[in-house]
């Protein structure tokens, strides 16, 4: 390898006398990195220090909102000792050798791993370059580096100052330390503190540019028709209207269905309008959702792969009810749901005089993206310039094993000719019927507790489909992971255990839907402890301390409690509901205040307990909770996606799959747990609590309890 | 998608891509034939109520058939008592929520000419379309029906203080001539026309006011 | 037939089919990108301009009903309510994809213009056609408040 990137292709470098970190890194390290991706510096091409005194990080992590542009120029900043007015950021191209996620081995974000992963591997970064920065300086002022200084951006020696920018040429012929020093937290000045976020002007004043805003000289515009069916194929068409539509240029068939190709988006959308479509259903999932729904309440009512034991539950739960005990036994239905990302999926191709390919789109794993457009153009991958483009939301989205986003798009952009660049969009109906859904998950539990508020014992049957299996995510286990997380080792001290589950196999593509597998797992768990205490009448909260087995969680627990003054006297139209839940390494405790407005629930304030680690951006923990609370929010209250006869999805916009708005969302108070912990997730762990929060006030209030989600569909409007 | 492993090779990314493109088109088939809007029932004529001799109990059928109309979700959706609006022939709550405002035309920054133009709009590229017409409001709430019993609705269009300071007379022409009442025989791709024609509902109107206006019990 | 319309403060004569969404007017011929592209329907709001001084779904609207009109989109914005929102909305790091905010800023800077000091009920009213689904409602919120004291 011969440089880390092509100033030249990139077109961002002011001149040659710029600092790229990572040029001048020594190769070895990608040696390394082949070998185990537990190293995570090596190379690091994350940094450029440019003439103009900007400070350029490359983010390996895509930015759709949960603020790791932000986060990642913290990070360097901190160690730089950096003015956060010079930090910029923009996307790392695709290149695995480069910008693995060191929890993955794969160029990729999710998972919530993004701070996680680059907390160290970033500051070393900084740091790196902090020490280059220095020793050009001391050469050049015949100083000793310990004696030269560098604060908001400046390097001072005893009567000589420079702007990085100012010593970037000479700081790139300087050798690089090897292990270079990181700051002890007690000298941070940035890590930790309210930061303004990198991207929020151009994202208030339209200027950010996403995927959909690309114009490409020539280029055309792309929409697609899709089997009703998941898993129907193209019978016969007749498109001779569609291709009178007048800016209509060709329509090609692709394994994913039918797509025209316009010189404008409103002559493609018409166009499609017109095709007459016969789909075949051999093969197709036709079932409708009482069959599935049937399929997966069946399976959970069985015995499942053993998933983990502990103690003897089944014997457990016999001498409970032996003595006379009160056996729980409940069932949980969880629907599909949609992501329904604010931009449709999208993605622009673009062929180069040289034959080479260009592709922006939100990529999320950019190493399997760019693998699969390589393959479908039959191309070489060095060929292609996967560009990561800024997303409007993903919520797990645009993380898609199968790539079939960026399948499609190739086989579409191929079929074209690649003549002139193609700009392929989902519209809003492609999304909602469009599969890749959390998946159904059903649950069932038999469990007992004493008046003292043990648990005597647990039995547990989850069904759901698994999110990796078949893909480059599969471990070959036999219980997918996923489905599991959050129950697997359960948080409240029980001997007597065991989970069972079952993998069942449909026909309707799945996905990670924020935070995944917690999104039924805590619900489950934090429903159960919460009617099981009430039973026993003991307390939600010190009932739940009494069996939480970590001081974190205790921790977060204890807090929101306080926060939200747990035990005041209530006005008795409104009730507090609670929850704990730990997922992606973070502690997440809520409490909710809810009414019931007009046989509506209303959701008035949410208080958040959350220990993320050491928190690096306060400002962006704070909204990606209020942002979880909200995404989880409208989704337990009202989503569901159908099938209907012949398996076709009944949905298809916002006006039937809801979204939460304005004026149903509460007010939120977010309280962050300092910790010296490494940092962990805070793009999901919000969105699992609040669930089982609203169901434990709403059954505090007038006793129902809500096990069938949604919890009151989508035509009731809450509160209004 | 916290356990991730090393990815290897395309071989696995070959099995989610599927075969490789083909332009041109397959076999042709016969277009079918192009949505028609039916109503769901039709409008009696005046005459067919000649049959009922009390006159009294005449003009209260003739306003059982005009509720035909009255009652239907073109009609109805618009005239709520209270809270949001509701749309669609199901009647389902109005998505996004709307008030009536002050001046019923909706509130600042959310009128109803937000999203309603002077016609209705067919969606481009999916099913549907957004219904229009100039102006396009919400019913006072002094004229909100929905709830109400027939008798009630009927009490409160002959009720100057709650039908808008209509005479009879005026309510004829609202009923026979307005454009927004109109509306609801023309209401656009996706939703169900209101039974009959307007002329059929404004005879009925005559009938029934030339029978005394009476209300069903 | 070519329609005439002005688009922040220029006249622009367009000859594309006459049922061409607004919204599409504006984006492809345009290329004014701020302007989003969400749902097709008017559900979403993120394709909100101004059309006259008032907030318009831009996705739901043909051109050819624009003859005359005079069009303000996100790039066009100007003015002190436009300028104290959008202050307001860096202000407290209201964005998070950033892909509803256009719409979410025309809403909420028609609303100031109408409604100096808009209490909670008028925030819900006007804005709830904006659909956010990161959540920032909570900013979003709190900015036109902040927004309205520094009009």
């Amino acid at each position: 390898m011969g440089t880390v990137f092509n100033p030249s292709r990139r077109g961002v470098l002011a001149g040659s006398g710029a600092l790229v970190l990572g040029l001048a890194l020594p190769l070895k390290g990608k040696k390394v990195l082949a070998q185990t991706s537990s190293n995570p510096f090596a190379p690091n091409a994350f940094i450029r220090i440019a003439p103009d005194n900007t400070v350029t990080i490359l983010s390996k992590h895509i930015e759709f909102g949960q603020g790791p542009w932000t986060g990642l120029a913290t990070l360097v900043a901190e160690e730089l000792d950096a003015d956060w007015d010079q930090m910029r950021v923009e996307h790392a191209p695709a290149d695995v050798t480069k910008y693995a996620n060191v929890l993955f081995g794969v160029q990729g974000t999710g998972g919530s791993t993004a701070m996680a992963s680059s907390y160290t591997q970033m500051r070393q970064a900084g740091a790196t370059a902090r020490a280059m920065l220095v020793q050009a300086a001391a050469e050049k002022w015949g100083m000793k580096p310990s004696a030269i200084t560098v604060s908001d951006g400046i390097v001072r020696g005893s009567s000589n100052s420079a702007t990085f920018g100012e010593l970037a040429e000479a700081a790139s012929k300087i050798e690089p330390p090897v292990e270079p020093t990181l700051k002890a937290k007690k000298d941070f000045k940035f890590i930790g503190t309210d930061r303004p976020k990198i991207d929020s002007l151009r994202k208030s004043t339209g200027t950010a540019e996403f995927t959909i805003d690309l114009y490409r000289p020539n280029m055309l515009v792309a929409v697609a028709a899709h089997p009703p069916a998941f898993g129907g194929t193209l019978a016969s068409m007749d498109d001779r209207e569609a291709r009178n539509v007048k800016g209509v240029v060709d329509i090609v068939t692709v394994p994913q269905g039918v797509a025209v190709l316009a010189e404008n988006t409103f002559a493609a959308l018409k166009a499609r309008d017109k095709l007459v479509l016969n789909w075949s259903d051999d093969g197709a999932e036709t079932r409708d959702s009482a069959a599935l729904r049937q399929l997966f309440v069946d399976a959970a009512r069985t015995d499942g792969i053993e998933a983990a034991k502990t103690g003897d539950a089944a014997v457990a739960l016999a001498a409970a009810e032996e003595d006379g005990t009160f056996i729980h036994e409940a069932e949980f239905y969880f629907p599909f749901l949609a992501h329904a990302t604010m931009e449709p999926l999208d993605a622009v191709l673009e062929r180069a005089e040289d034959g080479s390919v260009d592709v922006w789109m939100g990529s999320q794993i950019q190493t399997i993206d760019h693998g699969t457009l390589a393959a479908v153009l039959g191309m070489d991958q060095s060929n292609i310039r996967l560009n990561t483009m800024l997303a409007g939301g993903s919520f797990g989205r645009l993380a898609t094993p199968t790539a079939h986003f960026a399948a499609e798009a190739a086989a579409i952009f191929k079929a074209s000719g690649m003549d002139r660049p193609v700009k392929f969009m989902w519209t809003r109906t492609n999304d909602i019927k469009g599969g890749y859904y959390r998946p159904i998950a059903t649950h069932k539990v038999r469990a007992a507790m004493d008046r003292s508020g043990d648990i005597l014992g647990w039995e547990q049957t989850v069904a759901s489909q698994s999110l990796t299996k078949g893909t480059p995510f599969d471990t070959g286990a036999e219980v997918d992971a996923t489905m599991i997380e959050g129950i697997k080792e359960p948080y409240y001290e029980m001997p007597d255990h065991r989970l069972t589950a079952h993998m069942v196999d449909i026909g309707v593509p799945p996905l990670w839907w924020r935070s995944v597998g917690h999104t039924h797992t805590a619900y489950v768990m934090e429903t159960m402890i919460d009617e099981m205490l009430e039973k026993q009448g003991l307390h939600p909260v010190s009932g739940r301390m009494r069996l939480l087995k970590d001081p974190r969680e205790k921790a977060v627990l204890a807090r929101v409690a306080e926060m939200a003054n747990f035990n005041r006297k209530m006005n008795p139209e409104r009730k507090l509901g609670v929850a704990v839940h730990k997922s992606f390494g973070t502690y997440c405790a809520q409490v909710a205040e809810v009414s019931m407005k007009n046989g509506k629930p209303k959701v008035h304030k949410v208080w958040c307990a959350v220990d993320c680690g050491q928190p690096i951006n306060p400002n962006v923990i704070r909204a990606q909770i209020e942002g979880g609370i909200g995404y989880g929010l409208g989704a337990v209250l009202f989503d569901e996606i159908t099938l209907g006869q012949g398996g076709k999805v009944d949905q298809s916009n916002f006006h039937d799959y809801r979204s939460l708005r304005i004026h149903e969302m509460p007010q939120i108070e977010v309280a962050i747990i300092d910790s010296d912990e490494n940092p962990t997730g805070i793009g999901e762990p919000g969105t699992p609590p609040i669930g089982p929060a609203i169901a434990n006030a709403l059954r505090r209030l007038d006793g129902t309890r809500h096990h069938n989600l949604p919890i009151i569909g989508l035509n009731d409007p809450v509160g209004v | 998608m916290r356990h991730l492993f090393i990815f290897t090779a395309a071989a696995a990314l070959l099995t989610a891509c599927g075969d490789t493109a083909s332009t041109g088109t397959l076999e042709t088939v016969s277009t079918p034939a192009p949505r028609v809007q039916v109503s769901g029932e039709t409008l009696a004529a005046p005459a067919s109520f000649n049959s009922i001799t009390n006159e009294s109990e005449r003009s209260a059928a003739l306003f059982d058939e005009m509720f035909k109309v009255i009652g239907h979700p073109r009609c109805m959706n618009c005239h709520p008592r209270e809270g949001s609006i509701t749309q669609g022939d199901d009647m389902t709550p109005h998505q996004p929520m709307i008030v009536r405002g002050e001046d019923t035309f909706g509130a600042p920054a959310m009128e109803c000419s937000t999203c309603h133009g002077s016609e209705n709009v067919s969606y481009v590229g999916m099913e549907g379309s957004i219904p229009g017409h100039a102006p396009w409001h919400v019913a006072p709430l002094e004229m909100g029906w929905q709830g109400l019993s027939v008798r009630e609705i009927c009490e409160q269009l002959k009720d100057e203080d709650r039908n808008g300071g209509r005479t009879l007379e005026d309510l004829h022409e609202h009923n026979a001539e307005d454009g927004l009442v109109g509306w609801g025989w023309n209401p656009g791709e996706g939703r169900e026309p209101a039974p009959g024609t307007q002329a059929e509902f404004g005879a009925l109107t005559q009938a029934w006011i030339d029978t005394g206006a009476v209300c069903p019990a | 037939m070519a329609i005439e319309l002005t688009v922040n403060g220029k006249s622009v004569k367009t000859d594309v089919d006459p049922d061409t969404p607004l919204l599409w007017v504006i984006r492809d011929e345009m290329k004014l990108t701020g302007t989003k592209f969400g749902c097709g329907m008017a559900q979403c709001g993120a394709c909100t301009v101004h059309v006259n001084g008032e907030t318009r779904r831009s996705c739901v609207t043909p051109v050819k009903f624009m003859e005359g009109s005079e069009v303000t989109t996100i790039e066009g914005l100007e003015g002190k309510e436009a300028s104290a929102v959008q202050k307001a909305w860096t202000g407290i790091d209201v964005p998070q994809c950033g892909y509803c905010q256009s719409g979410q800023v025309m809403s909420a800077v028609a609303l100031l213009k109408k409604v100096p000091n808009p209490s909670d009920e008028d925030i819900d009213t006007a804005m709830n056609g904006n659909i956010c689904r990161c959540a920032t409602y909570v900013r979003i919120r709190q900015a036109i408040k902040n927004a309205a004291k520094e009009v």
